[in-house]
Formats: structure tokens, C-alpha cells, sequence
């Protein structure tokens, strides 16, 4: 095979699988964006009538679910990742005894994933009188979340040259001192990330929130969403709508920070 | 990482510090709580018969002996291995026809093609769900509607109401949202690759097949089971697709493990084989990645 050809070659595969990947996407838009009481088909672009968009608003209570997707998003992504910062640190700068053993506990919890824990859980919270609150979608996912967080926290604490902490201390500084102003204004990159990844991984939960949920005022937009299609699957253009309110605000997110989303994921990261 | 672990020891300032453990606590108390402890619970309601209400009844193992007795539950691990084959190894093999094409090529404008191709792993899988269950319908979507346009009408079909192809619609579904990374993590691991091994292989007189098998394939081995670790623990936990688009049926022909825990804890109020159920699915987890990732260390100490 000639260069010229591997080029050829190479960019058609790349070319055909990029439009695979775009077109219902692009798609469900298209669809979203036609005029409602029209004849609707997936993917005809014919305008921009952004009224679907507000009839899913109003018809869907999407507002609501936006709401209580953002309290979640919030609380977990917040939470996780000041404890994770502070596991990754002891993890990766400090000594104790049986400190392996804890990490390796952590690195088993990335592999359980939610569907193996989700009846104890609820149960548990049915007891604690917490099903069918907030507490019930934030705690279980801060839960998850630092085990991923921690791990990625560790890898980036690993890296610090020794110096600049043994620097911080020779001046006198506390362990915590050092942690926030000189470790984490360098560990911003990895912390972004982080974020940026727990941020997408709670939006778009959906199976925690279908089991914990039944009032409709706590449901969060995917769950919002399923719940929509159920009511208006013969509504083409109103549920497309839905689905692209729900979709937005990872996409948006995704385009501003793309390097940060797929420098994590294919670093190989999951989440229980 | 191997290397680093060396030079642990030089760079740990000072004693041991009893601080770390004040540092772990809360978050190892929230993990503990919300991840180890139900864990923990799962497996115990594993070993009984309870409907979530009345008081449950021993049954030992019992529950675990129905996942490979109880026809339905074992048709759902059979029809999760076969996604694999949609979610893992169809990813691959299209990550790696690009790598392969890829290989003596400088990818101008590949952070473009990156972020088209990752695109659909950031889109909600309900969001996902919505969009084929339109691709797919049968009446006016636009798959059925293409196949009539270019004279396949005899092909059109219920794609996700047809007892045959009702899963692999489904799979093809978890195709399209892996694809994009298993080639993005590919390529990356195939420009990584020195341009002289190429050249010697080429040297030798080894054909483009015989240079990809000798040179492209052994040099990835660490980026495939990171690919196949990503896409087979997906395919296993599918949960959110298949409720969004046939809640398992017709019939059972879509039901998989994840769902059989949903449907059998809250639904038919078979809470213990539902935990048994989620139990299996951690173990299948844990002995997968380990064989995944042996698998690659071998191959990386060669």
C-alpha cells in the first residue's frame, strides 16, 4: 500500500464512522426544530420553529426536572470532589499503615456498578425514611463518585515532585495548608477533569432516580424524560424536543471542555 | 506505573502519618456506606426468598442455582453475552481497522474527527433511547423508510418488535455509542508507535496484513483492554437502554441481567434472586477485568 492510499484509506474511515455518529444527532435537532401539527419525520429539517421547545417546557415540566437534575449535580459533583482531593492526597503523598489495602478496596468499588447495589439500597433508605427525597439520589452517588475520584486524585498527587512538598513543610506549613494552597492551584487540570467527568456521569444517571423517585417534583431529567416518552411516544417533534433539553447541557459542556471529557475517558475511567 | 512504584519510597516524606487516616475518613465512610455496605446487604438478601413485604425465608444458594436453572434468568445472561459482541467486540474490530489504515499516517485534524467521535458517549442513554426508538420505528423512521427508497422494502421491519432481531437491534445501538471510543483510544495508541518498526517490518518484506499482525496488534495490546474493559462492563450493567426502548421484550428476546434485577426487585417483588441476580453480575465484572488485564500485562512483559 502507498502513503497516498493509507491517507485515503484512513481519512474515508474516518469520514464515514464521524457521520455515523453524528447523524442522529444531528437528527433528533433536525426533528426537534420542526414545525409541531406538521408532518413530522425523524430528521426532515424544514425551519426553526422553536415552539416545540416550549411546549415540552410546559407540557413536560421540564423546568422542574432541570431544577432537580442541577440540586443533585451540585451537591454530588461538590462534595466528591473535596473528598476525593483529601483521599488522593493521603493516598499519594502520605505513608500509614494499611494504606494499599484501603486503596485497593477503593479500586474495587469503580467495579461495582449500581445495578448490583440498587435493591439493598433501597431498601436501606426505605428505612432511613429517605426514599423519595434528595438525600436519596445525592448520598448513593457521592458514594460512587469518590471511589472514582479518589483514584483519579491519587494518580495526580503521585506525580508532585516531593521537593515542593518538603519545601512547604520545611516553611513551616500544615499538611491541610499544603493540600489547598500549594498542591491544588497545580492540580487544577486533574481536578477539572474530575469534575467535568462526575458532572456528566450524575446528569445523565437514570436508574437511581427510577427506583428512589415517585414524586414528580424529584425527578430529575432523564427520569423526567423516560416518564415524557411513556405520555407523547405519537408526539414526534415535542418528545424530540424533550430529548434535546435533556441532552444540552452535557453537550454544551462537552464542547467547551472536550479535552478534558475524553482525556478521562480514555484514560479507561468508570464509575460504579 | 510499574516504574514509579520505585521510586515510592524516596519520595514519602517522613514517618508514617496517622493524618492520612483523618484525610481518607469521610470519604471512605460515604463509599462504605452507600457502596461496601449494600454490597454487603445484597449478598446476604441473595440467600433468601422475600417479596420486599412479609418476612423472608432461608433459601441458601438456592437463588444463585436459579441463574442457571431458571430458563428466563439464563436466557438474560445468555442474551448479555451476546451484546458484548455489539457493545466490546464490534468497537474494537472497527478501532482497529482504523488503526491499522492509520498507522504510517500523520491524522491531520484529528482532534476534530475526536470530538465528533465521542459524541455519542456523552449523550444521556435515555436521550440515546429516544432517538433509535424514532430511527427504528416501523412505520415512518427513517431506516425502514431508506431500505423502501433504495428498493429493500422487503426488508423493513418492527426492528425492536421482531422476537429475532429485536437484540441486535438493541446491540447495534451500544455499537454506535462505543465505536467512537475504541477508536479514538486505538489511534492515539497507534501514532504512539515508532515509525522505524514500520520501516524494518517493511524492510523484512511483511505485507501490510503481515505488518499489522506483527507490529500494530502486539503494540496495542494495553489499548485494547482498556477498550474491551470500558465496553464489556457497559454491555453487562445495560440497564437504561433497554428499559428506554423495550423494557426486555417481545417476550423476553431483550431482557439482560440488569434489567431482571429491576423487574424482579420492585416489579414481581422477588427481592432475594434480584440481589442474587446483582451479585453474579459484580462477580462476571471482577473475573472479566482480571482476565482482560492479565491478559495485557503478559503481553507487555514480553
Amino acid at each position: 500500500m502507498t502513503s497516498q492510499r493509507e491517507k485515503a484509506v484512513t481519512y474515508a474511515i474516518l469520514g464515514v464512522f464521524s457521520l455515523l455518529a453524528l447523524l442522529p444527532v444531528v437528527g433528533i435537532i433536525f426533528t426537534a426544530l420542526q414545525e409541531p401539527g406538521g408532518a413530522a419525520g425523524f430528521g426532515r429539517f424544514d425551519g426553526f420553529h422553536l415552539s416545540n421547545f416550549q411546549r415540552a417546557w410546559e407540557q413536560g415540566n421540564f423546568g422542574d426536572y432541570l431544577r432537580s437534575s442541577g440540586i443533585v449535580v451540585v451537591a454530588v459533583v461538590g462534595v466528591s470532589s473535596v473528598l476525593s482531593i483529601m483521599a488522593g492526597y493521603a493516598f499519594g503523598l502520605m505513608r500509614f499503615r494499611g494504606s494499599e489495602v484501603l486503596f485497593y478496596v477503593f479500586l474495587l468499588g469503580l467495579m461495582i456498578p449500581t445495578e448490583a447495589i440498587i435493591v439493598p439500597l433501597y431498601y436501606d433508605l426505605r428505612d432511613l425514611s429517605l426514599t423519595n427525597t434528595y438525600w436519596a439520589l445525592i448520598l448513593p452517588q457521592i458514594g460512587t463518585s469518590v471511589a472514582f475520584g479518589t483514584f483519579w486524585m491519587r494518580a495526580f498527587f503521585r506525580s508532585v515532585p516531593s521537593s515542593l512538598v518538603e519545601a512547604a513543610r520545611i516553611d513551616g506549613a500544615s499538611s491541610w495548608l499544603t493540600l489547598w494552597r500549594v498542591l491544588l492551584p497545580l492540580a487544577r487540570p486533574a481536578v477539572l477533569t474530575m469534575c467535568v467527568l462526575l458532572f456528566m456521569w450524575t446528569w445523565n444517571e437514570f436508574l437511581l432516580a427510577l427506583v428512589m423517585v415517585t414524586d414528580e417534583s424529584l425527578r430529575t431529567a432523564p427520569l423526567g424524560l423516560s416518564f415524557f416518552q411513556g405520555r407523547n411516544s405519537s408526539d414526534l417533534t415535542l418528545l424530540a424536543a424533550g430529548a434535546v433539553i435533556v441532552a444540552t447541557p452535557v453537550v454544551v459542556l462537552y464542547v467547551f471542555l472536550q479535552r478534558h471529557f475524553i482525556r478521562g475517558m480514555v484514560s479507561g475511567a468508570v464509575k460504579g | 506505573m510499574a516504574p514509579r512504584l520505585a521510586t515510592v519510597a524516596d519520595r514519602s516524606p517522613g514517618e508514617p502519618r496517622r493524618i492520612g487516616y483523618l484525610y481518607l475518613l469521610p470519604a471512605f465512610l460515604l463509599f462504605g456506606a452507600f457502596v461496601l455496605f449494600p454490597l454487603g446487604h445484597s449478598l446476604w438478601l441473595s440467600l433468601f426468598a422475600w417479596d420486599g413485604v412479609t418476612a423472608g425465608r432461608w433459601v441458601g444458594l438456592d437463588n444463585y442455582g436459579d441463574v442457571l436453572s431458571d430458563g428466563e434468568l439464563r436466557s438474560s445472561f445468555v442474551h448479555a453475552l451476546i451484546l458484548i459482541v455489539f457493545y466490546a467486540v464490534l468497537p474494537v474490530l472497527i478501532g482497529l481497522l482504523l488503526a491499522g489504515a492509520a498507522a504510517r499516517v500523520q491524522v491531520r485534524g484529528f482532534t476534530f474527527f475526536r470530538v465528533v467521535l465521542f459524541l455519542p458517549q456523552v449523550v444521556a442513554m435515555v436521550v440515546v433511547a429516544v432517538m433509535w426508538r424514532m430511527i427504528y420505528d416501523p412505520n415512518d423512521g427513517p431506516l425502514n423508510e431508506a431500505l423502501r427508497a433504495v428498493g429493500l422494502g422487503g426488508l423493513t421491519k418492527s426492528w425492536l418488535g421482531d422476537f429475532d432481531v429485536a437484540l441486535p437491534a438493541v446491540g447495534l445501538v451500544g455499537t454506535w455509542v462505543w465505536y467512537g471510543l475504541a477508536m479514538v483510544l486505538l489511534t492515539a495508541g497507534v501514532q504512539k508507535i515508532p515509525k522505524s518498526l514500520y520501516d524494518a517490518a517493511r524492510v523484512d518484506g511483511a505485507g501490510p496484513l503481515h505488518e499489522f499482525f506483527a507490529v500494530t496488534l502486539p503494540a496495542l495490546r494495553g489499548e485494547i483492554a482498556v477498550a474491551l474493559t470500558l465496553t464489556t462492563v457497559a454491555a453487562l450493567r445495560n440497564f437504561d437502554l433497554i428499559y428506554n426502548t423495550t423494557k426486555g421484550g417481545p417476550g423476553d428476546a431483550t431482557s439482560v441481567p440488569a434489567f431482571q434485577v429491576y423487574d424482579r426487585a420492585f416489579l414481581t417483588g422477588e427481592v432475594g434472586s434480584a440481589s442474587a441476580i446483582g451479585v453474579t453480575l459484580v462477580a462476571i465484572i471482577f473475573v472479566i477485568t482480571f482476565c482482560i488485564n492479565r491478559f495485557a500485562d503478559r503481553g507487555a512483559a514480553r
